[in-house]
This record gives C-alpha cells, structure tokens and sequence, in this order.
C-alpha cells in the first residue's frame, strides 16, 4: 500500500519528522514501510515565475526568449515549448538549480539535471520553464498538465514562491508492508493512527458532517438483503442531479500518489473512500436498476455475469450477487455489472458501502477469477461498523465537491454490530511472557492512542471493533511488546532443565554416506521431488508398473512439476546431461533424494517417504567404482558383512548386462548399473553412466555405530593361490561364496587378483586366479588341516565344472 | 713384538684413512681382526711369547685392537653420512612441481549451510528432527491456527494432493508433530524441504528447505527468543554482528517478528548487497501462540515457548554470495567444485 505522507499528516498534524525517521520508527513498531520516494528528489532552486514578454528567436523558428519576472527579478529564458503564452504562470528552475528529468518523461537520472545559465544559438538563457516530467511526476499526477509542454500553474499563484510547495511536491510516498492480520491498516486512516502513536502525536480523524436534503432514500430505493450470513451489513445512500467534473487536485493528488489513477469526481470518491476508511464502496446508476430496487442473494448455479471490464464471468450457488428488481447488476465486493455502470450520462447514483463475509470474497474471487482492490479487502474481513461512517463521509465529500445533491436518510441493514471484545489484563503476565519489567501504568499508556480502552472495575482490556487481530492476552502482549520496543526488550538464554542436542540415528546413517560419497570424489546435488509423468516413459519403465502409481498434486505448476518421483533416478541423470553438455569431464555427484510411494490410490493416507542415497557418474571410473562406493559407505556404518549382488532384478533403465541388486543379510537394500544406452541417450548423456542407489530404510536395521576389538593376528597366516579355467556362466561371486562357506573359520580373505579372457582360454572360459588366506586365531596351522580345507575347495571348484591349471 | 704391533696399527690406520667406501672398510676388519687376520694372527702367536710377558703383550694387542675397531667405526659412520649426503643432493626435487590430490566430492552449498545452522543449534542443547513432506493439511495449517478459509493460505501458494493432503509450505508442521508427542522441555530443529507454488526464477524455487526451531518449556520469554536467534546470528555471520526485531504477524506466533541482520558484507553502513539498508532480513519468529499450544494438547498457562523458521538457500544465498538460486538445482560441478 502507497501513501503520501501529506494524507497522514492531514490526521496527524504535528507529525514533524524526516522520511527516514519516519520509515524507522514505524517499522519498529509494526507498520513496516518497506521504501519511499521523495516527490522533491533533485528538485532545487525551481520558482513560479511569469511569462511578462514573448519574443520570437531571431535564428531559429521552434524557440521563443520569454522574459520571466521570478518576483526578485526579470530574468530571460529562451524555450522550446509550444504551450505558453503571454501572463503565464509557470514553474521556473534557475541558474544553478536542479529538475529531476528530461521533457521526455523516460526514467529519471539518479542525480538529476542540473540547469545553467547559457545561450540557445546565441541568445542568452538563464533558466528553464519545467514541465510535469521535467519535475519528476507525471500527468496521472497531475491531469492538468499538457501532454507536451511547460507545466501552467493556477492564475493567482504567488510569483516568486517555491514552486515545489506550490505543487504539493515536497512530500514523500511511503510504501508500507501491511500484514494480513491488521486489516485496520489496509487504509489511511488506519495507519495514521498507528503513526500518531509511535510518535506520541494526536490523531485527528475527519469529522463526518451531516449531509442529504430533506428527502428520504425510502422513497427511491427498497433494499433487500438475502443472505445476511454473506452480507452482515448492507448501507446506501443516494446521490441525484450528478454533476460529473474532474475531482479537485489535492484529491487526484492523494489517489495518484496511492496508484490509482483519478478519473472524475464520482469514481474518485468511492476511491478516496476505500483509500481513507479500507472501506470499499460501489456506485450504481440509479437509472439503470430495474424496479429501483436491490436484492442481495446467491447466483444460480452456471449463471453468467458480465463485468464492468467486459469479460463474462460463470457463477455457481456460492457467489454472493447484487440484482436489481431483475437481474444481477454486480458480483458482490468483487466487481459492479457492465449492465449499471456510472457513464458519462448519469444522473442519479446509488452508493453501496456493505460489508460482506471475508471467507465468500475470498472463495469466489478464486472461482471467478478475478481478485480486485475491492475484494482483497474484503476478503481480510472487515468492520461492518465502518460502513456508516465511510458512506456518510463519502455523502460529505459529495456535498463539499458539489458533485450531487445528496438524498436524505440511509438504508442500512444490518445484522448487527460488533461490539468491543473484552480481554482480561494482567501486565505481570504480560511481562512474564516478554521477559521484561513494565509497569501497568507505562502500558496502559501505550493503549490510549491505539483507541483500546481499559475497565479498571472489572481488569479487561476494550478493543475497538475495527482491531480483530486483538483476541487474547498474547495480542496484547504484542502491542505492548512493539510500542515499548521490540528493541528493548532484554536479551537472555531460556533457562531451565537442560536437554541433549543430537542429530536423529537416521540423519547420522545419512551423514555417513555424504562423508563416504565425498571422500570417493562425488559432489551432492540436489533435485526437485516432482517431475513429469513423461519421465517413466524417458526411464523404460513399462506401462503397468508399480513405478507408475504416483503421488499427484491437484495445482502443479505444470506438467513437468506434476507428479512426486517414485524412483530417484530422473533428477541425477539430468544433473548429469547438463553436467555432460556443458562439457564438464569425469562427472561424479550424489543425491540424498526422498522418493514417495502411495500406500494406496487415491491418496488417503500419507505416502511411504523413502530416503535413497543415489550415485551417478560418468567418465573416470566403472560399474565397481560404484560398488566400491557403496561397499565403503556400509562397513562405515558397521555392516562389515558379505554383500551380494544379484544380476537379476528387473531395472529397465539398466544395462541388462550390467546391472545388479545388492543384496545384505537376504534384503534388497539397493540396486546399480550402467545406465541403458537407450536411457542415456534418452538423457543425451554420450558417454557409459554408471548409477547405483541405496534404499536408506531398507538398509538402517543392519547399521551400526557400535564397535569392537578383535585381538592383532599373534599366529601366522597361510596363502595358497589357486590358478583356474572358469566357465564363462560362472560368477566370481559364486566361487567365493563357494570357498568362504567351504573354509570355515579359518579363511582370512580370499582375493581375484588376475581375471584374464582370450586367446590362450578356450571357448566359453576364462581364466581367474584367486588368493586365499587361512589363519587361525588360536594356533599355527598345520598342513594337514590347511589340505583338507583346500580339497573341500577343490572339490567344489570341479563341481562348477572348474578346472585347476598347472 | 711390539714393533710388529706398532707396524699394524699403523698400516691399518693408513688404509682406513684412505677408504672411501664401507666395502673397504669391511676388507680392512677382515685383513686385521678376521679369523686370519694380522692382529689375530698375532695373538694366536701369544704361545710363544715367555708366560711373564704375556700380560703386557695381551694388553698392547687388545689395545691396538680396540683403537682399530673405534677407528673403523668411526670412518664407518663418516663415510654412510657422506654417501647420504651425495644421495640426498641427488634426490632434489622440484616442490613447485604439481600436487597430486585424490579427487575429494564437494557438499552441496545447502548442506554445508545446513550443517552451520545444526551446528550451532546442537551445540545449544537442540535435537534434529524431521517430519514428512507430504503432509496432512491439520498439520501444516489447521492446527497451526491457519483454519480453512484463512488468508494465510493464499499467501503461501499451496500445492495440493487432494482436500486433506499437500506438500508441506513450511516446516512448522513438524513443530505440531513434536508438540504432540512429547513433553517439554522441548528444543528442536527440523530442517527440510518445503514447496510453494512459485516460478523457477533467479529468486523463486518451487522447491526449497527451512530450518524449524521450537523451544518450550515452563517461563520461555520473548527476551529468550530474542537472545538465541541473537546467539545463532553472531555464531552464522560473525561476532560483529547486531540483530533487529521488527514486528510482523505469523498466525502460530505472538508476538511475533522478523529478524533481520546487520549486513555481514559492509557491516551496517549499507552497501549493495543489503540494499542501502545495512540490514538483511533472514528469519521468521516468535512466541508459540497459545492456541497452538492448546491444539497440540500443552496448557498455555504453565508452559510457553518461541519457535521460529529459516530459509535455508537463503541463507546459503547470502553467505556464500550467489547470485542465482537456479544454481542450487542444476548441479553443474563447476559450481558445486566451489564449496
């Protein structure tokens, strides 16, 4: 919300203080003024002056030397401007002095311009006239103004005064951050009071005057409303014999400055209401309403509505309508009707100033699609006791502009006024809550100026209708905690029972393996969690899987953000593509990435959140540069055990002969690969990418932190190596845990350290050496068991149909 | 005889001086004290030497057995020093030649923010706790005094599963979750995703994390609100830095503030970076609101508590001077290799 500051000094009229005070102490104490513009910024040394003679330039058609009389002189200023005559009174910047843009009206220089005496082709010039832009506002500001040419100012304009003042220019617009619970605020009048409190000054609201002929409204208008759940309060007044003008400046001025453009004094009105009071008013063509009548009750189902900005609108049984003794003329606190709109031709006008239920506002505005000034107000739910005031006080400014004669009476139906809540006060509470020591008295005095009252009788505090924020004794608490100062308050520590702080086992097992993924070179990524659905196409992943079934957000921001991932793999691969096509080599990154599976559809339930713990690379390294990873990141949380990996599962975006399950203590924990050449194209990824991803929940039952000692070996070890011509459908790991269950306790490790296929091994074979360790823990090994265990493995190697080589 | 061992000693003493190798040095001890050699050859010769005379003549040869032996040491240790030393001039190298690193992976800039704030706050007796993202919609607004209908649900752009499921707008969903099942003292944190329903831009992301705190206990003040968050901007940004609270609303708290910080680039004075203002504005906060607590099953008269909420990115933003926040999410090693 914008507002001069000259308006709230119109209701704080001792309020002496610079914009930067201003902005300071307002925003300290909860009116956040998030920035303002001086209107006079690099306006110096500009005077009224008047044009007393008008010269043709000897050497040049387009200019004109006017002598200026600027009250201490008559000084000479040749021009270009086609608009100005003999007698003007203009504003003059003089030698020396400052404007704050060029005529063109395009943006304006940081500094300003500074203006000097000089000659235009050779006649003296030793000023300039300014226009509305060269002064830095514009003509939505001034509608007076030429669209080209010198600013003109009022005939009995005083020449030789500052002519900034003389504009109303030196003022400043603040910009305020109004928050959603301070509806009071959303309006002039609302803030000037909380400026008159922050800094102690009185506020001097507009004193209503009565207004309207002898007249009654009665005998024109019947007022009906429906619905009064919708339409607590509905007020009208009429205004006849319109005399639609422009309003006056300080009028336009005030609305100009708040961004609303004025328009005439009808429009400008019902405006400056909304502006002063928060209040939104409508003005309907009394004319144009069939039976002089207004009914206020729900539109039917799939009616439709053509608004004053001549779009059509669908409605539904919820949207609260004004109709006249026929039809719908307007969708209620959102937008009036094409069909009664105020036109050049009115002559009498109905004034609405209603309150309608904030919750409906804000819904229908949604379903009609359309959010106004008016109804982003109503929506915060406002004061139905505002009403009278703001549509008698328009009725006034009618009156004091002579816009109208005003009809006697008001049609005011209501269901009933707020009256002021209560809160019991108690400031050693309050205190207790702020930590700080304020005596009753000094708070009691913060209220006054904010209009809550105080029964002493009965210890309760009286808030004014218009403050719904204040609803208990923390709301009052606040408004003591902001006028003493938030910045005042003591600092301290809480005190009390002392508590452990700890990262949860989950987060440590996680910690784990960012510090594992690290030390192996990849860097962490991060990825949104919703992706499109076209993603499973891009993945292989075939029509009917489980993969499918996805968590799906009603309102995404599109497709590509509409479903929540089911597997992992999208968000890295296309962490890898970009890395990829930007030419970035030998890319590893990892990804801590949750993944959502809905326990049934549609939703009912939350879905199963699963953390996976996905690596993907390219470039340097290989499908067991994975498996190295993943290996270290378990025995760092303690699984020291055998890890399987089965070629089997079915992972379509996988390399069908490169990929595997990994298995621990016969649970799945986790699966990795070499991404599906189809998948990395797909991805435009050139090159063999490698993924593996561990499903956290699975593996965290056999994680540890726990650990403990085994005694240094004291006896020897034995090695035997075995060289062997392996069938090619044998596994490595197939052998191993062949040996490892053959050997028993006494097989330290057992080591491939040559694997070799080729022309010297027979079709279907290969050949592989493996290292094996035996040790006792308890005594030297002697050779005959260390040949018994050895024939158990060798037996078992030709029933794999393995032969030893020599 | 004595003369013999005079010429011994001497000779070997002559040749030992003249070695410049350890190998001679082992041909001298064998040519002089070896199972053959001239020293010991003399001694075997001690049979004829008349009995008186033996003491004597026993001494002088282990006398000049000695002096040989602690000369060959010598020249030993002098000689091994001078071959290291040339070995040592050999090995000279060039230490400005390129290190060898083993290639270390990068912490995301959020992580390592992340990391920063938990720091802090565990240090200060705070648990981490986490809490879904897709959520129900009592947790992250009903009971946090955001009743349906309320304007504050527009403000934060919600996306929706369905009527009662959304992906979580922040992470104070988690302080009800904790609220609930357990009693105070309670001090946590809860950092986490979190999505809004914004455009991806250089400022937006419909996806981002905060970072909850919650504390609640029997006579939390707003001063201890005031002095933690206090405590945090100094241990985040520097011992330096002064904190500003400024009013604002939050339906879950009250009172209720925004904090910003004095700018940790130009110290105050206002520069680019904190606009002019010298302040920062980084968090969220305030006391819990009664009625939360009372929602969540606590008596608002004997406890009470603050809880406040952190942008995550931006405070990785700020700290680490980024300039785009679509950089987080792209994952290019050329950004991430930075931190």
């Amino acid at each position: 919300m914008n507002t001069a500051l000259s308006w709230i000094k119109a209701y704080v009229p001792d309020l002496d203080v610079t914009a930067q005070e201003y902005t300071d102490a307002m925003t300290l104490s909860g009116t956040k003024v998030e920035g303002y513009e001086c209107l006079d910024k690099n306006l110096e040394k500009i005077v009224v002056g008047q044009i007393k003679e008008i010269r043709r330039h000897p050497d040049a058609d387009k200019l004109i030397i006017c002598q200026v009389d600027i009250g201490t002189e008559t000084i000479q200023i040749v021009t270009g401007a086609p608009n100005v005559k003999e007698g003007d009174k203009v504003p003059v910047v003089l030698d020396g002095g400052k404007v704050a843009g060029g005529h063109d009206g395009g943006p304006l220089p940081e500094d300003g311009i500074r203006i000097k005496s000089g000659k235009l082709r050779g006649v003296d010039s030793q000023g300039m006239m300014c226009s509305i832009e060269e002064l830095g506002s514009s003509r939505d500001m001034y509608p007076l103004a030429p669209e080209s040419g010198i600013y003109i100012l009022p005939e009995d304009t005083e020449v030789g005064r500052d002519a900034v003042e003389v504009l109303g220019l030196h003022d400043v617009v603040f910009e305020y951050e109004v928050t959603s619970n301070r509806v009071d605020c959303y309006s002039v009048l609302g803030i000037a009071r909380e400026a008159a409190a922050t800094f102690r000054k009185p506020f001097v609201p507009p004193v209503i005057t009565e207004s309207g002929n002898s007249e009654d409204i009665h005998d024109y208008l019947k007022v009906t409303v429906e619905n009064q759940e919708l339409c607590p309060r509905y007020c009208a007044r009429m205004v006849k014999n319109i005399k639609l003008a422009p309003s006056p400046e300080w009028m336009q001025r005030r609305l100009a400055a708040s961004g609303i453009r004025p328009i005439n004094n009808i429009v400008d009105i019902t405006n400056y209401i909304m502006e002063e009071y928060g209040q939104p008013m409508h003005a309907f063509d009394y004319d144009l309403l069939a039976g002089h009548e207004i009914i206020v009750k729900c539109a039917g189902d799939g009616d439709q509505f053509q608004t004053l900005d001549g779009q059509v609108r669908k409605l539904d049984h919820t949207v609260l309508m004004i109709n006249d003794g026929e039809k719908e003329v307007g969708i209620a606190g959102i937008m009036g009707g094409e069909n009664s709109k105020i036109t050049d031709h009115v002559k009498s006008m109905v004034f609405e100033c209603a309150c309608f239920d904030g919750t409906n506002i804000r819904l229908s505005a949604k379903k009609v699609g359309l959010r106004t000034d008016a109804s982003g107000k109503y929506e915060k739910g406002l004061d139905p006791n505002t009403a009278l005031e703001a549509v008698n006080r328009a009725c006034q400014l009618i009156e004091e502009l002579g816009a109208g004669e005003v009809v006697g009476g008001i049609i005011d139906i209501c269901a009933g006024l707020k009256e002021p809540r209560r809160i019991p006060f108690h400031a050693d509470r309050i205190n207790k809550l702020l930590g700080t020591d304020i005596s009753k008295e000094t708070m009691l005095s913060y209220f006054g100026p904010l209009e809550i009252g105080y029964d002493e009788e009965n210890n309760q505090v009286i808030v004014p209708t218009w403050r719904q924020d204040l609803e208990r004794e923390a709301d009052i608490a606040e408004e003591v905690a902001r006028f003493f100062g938030y910045d005042k308050i003591p600092t301290t520590l809480p005190a009390g029972e002392s508590t452990t702080g700890k990262l949860s086992y989950k987060l440590r097992i996680e910690e784990k393996a960012r510090q594992v993924a690290e030390f192996s070179g990849f860097s962490q990524a991060m990825t949104y969690s919703f992706e499109s659905p076209r993603v499973f196409d891009k993945l292989l992943i075939p029509e009917d899987s489980m993969l499918r079934r996805t968590v799906v957000i009603s309102n995404p921001l599109g497709e590509d953000f509409s479903v929540m991932r089911t597997l992992p793999l999208n968000g890295m691969l296309t962490s890898l593509s970009t890395n990829y096509n930007r030419r970035n080599k030998d890319v590893r990154l990892y990804e801590m990435a949750n993944i959502y599976l809905p326990k049934s559809l549609p939703l009912t339930e939350l879905p199963d959140e699963r953390m996976q713990f996905v690596l993907g690379m390219y470039g340097d390294g290989d499908f067991f540069t994975m498996k190295g990873v993943v290996e270290e990141f378990f025995e760092s949380v303690g699984m020291n055990g055998r890890v399987h990996y089965d070629p089997k599962g079915s992972h379509p975006y996988l390399h069908p002969g490169r990929k595997a399950d990994i298995v621990y203590n016969n649970v799945t924990v986790g699966y990795l690969g070499e991404v599906h050449p189809d998948v990395a194209d797909n991805y435009k990824i050139g090159e063999k990418a490698y993924v593996a991803v561990v499903d956290m929940p699975a593996m965290t039952e056999f994680t540890t932190f726990g650990r403990k000692y085994t005694g240094l070996a004291k006896f020897p070890a034995v090695t035997r190596d075995l060289s062997m011509v392996v069938p090619k459908s044998v596994l490595a790991g197939q052998i191993e845990d062949m040996i490892i269950q053959r050997s028993g306790k006494i097989l330290e490790d057992c080591r491939l350290f040559d694997i070799y296929e080729g022309s010297q091994i027979k079709e279907g074979f290969k050949s592989m050496a493996y290292s094996i360790t035996f040790r006792a823990q308890d005594h030297t090994l002697e050779e005959k068991e260390i040949t018994g265990v050895m024939n158990k493995i060798l037996n078992g190697l030709q029933s794999m149909g393995i032969e030893l080589r020599a | 005889m004595k003369e013999q061992l005079e010429k011994i000693k001497s000779k070997a003493l002559a040749r030992m001086e003249a070695a410049q190798a350890l190998e001679t040095l082992n041909d001298i001890r064998v040519a002089y004290l070896g199972k053959k050699g001239e020293l010991t050859t003399v001694l075997k010769s001690m049979k004829d030497v008349a009995p008186e005379d033996r003491p004597k003549v026993g001494q002088m040869v282990n006398e000049v057995r000695a002096l040989i032996e602690s000369k060959l040491e010598e020249t030993k240790t002098a000689l091994a020093r001078k071959a290291r030393g040339e070995q040592m001039e050999k090995e000279v190298i060039d230490v400005t030649l390129p290190a060898k690193r083993e290639k270390m992976g990068h912490s995301h800039p959020n992580a390592i923010a992340l990391a920063e704030v938990e720091r802090i706050f565990v240090g200060m007796g705070y648990e981490v706790v986490e809490g879904p993202e897709v959520e129900y919609d009592k947790y992250n607004f009903e009971k946090l005094n955001i009743p349906k209908g309320h304007p504050a649900r527009d403000e934060q752009d919600t996306f929706y599963i369905n009527e009662n499921i959304l992906l979580r707008s922040q992470t104070s969903p988690v302080q009800v979750r904790t609220m609930e099942n357990r009693r105070p003292p309670i001090r946590i944190i809860a950092p986490g995703r979190v999505f809004r329903s914004d455009a991806v831009d250089a400022t937006h992301s419909p996806s981002f994390h905060q970072i909850e705190g919650l504390v609640i206990d029997k006579h939390i003040t707003f001063a201890d609100l005031k002095g933690t968050l206090a405590e945090f901007a100094r241990e985040l940004f520097g011992p330096e830095t002064k904190v500003k609270f400024r009013p604002h609303h939050f339906p879950f708290t009250e009172p209720s503030a925004e904090v910003d910080v004095s700018c940790f680039k130009c110290g105050g004075k206002g520069c680019r970076f904190c606009k002019g203002s010298g302040w920062i504005e980084i968090l969220g906060c305030g006391m819990v609101h009664p009625r939360v607590l009372e929602m969540c099953g606590i008596d608002p008269d004997e406890y009470s508590g603050f809880a406040f909420g952190v942008g995550l990115e931006r405070i990785a933003l700020l700290k680490y001077e980024i300039d785009d926040m679509r950089l987080l999410y792209e994952n290019d090693t050329r950004f991430l290799k930075q931190f």
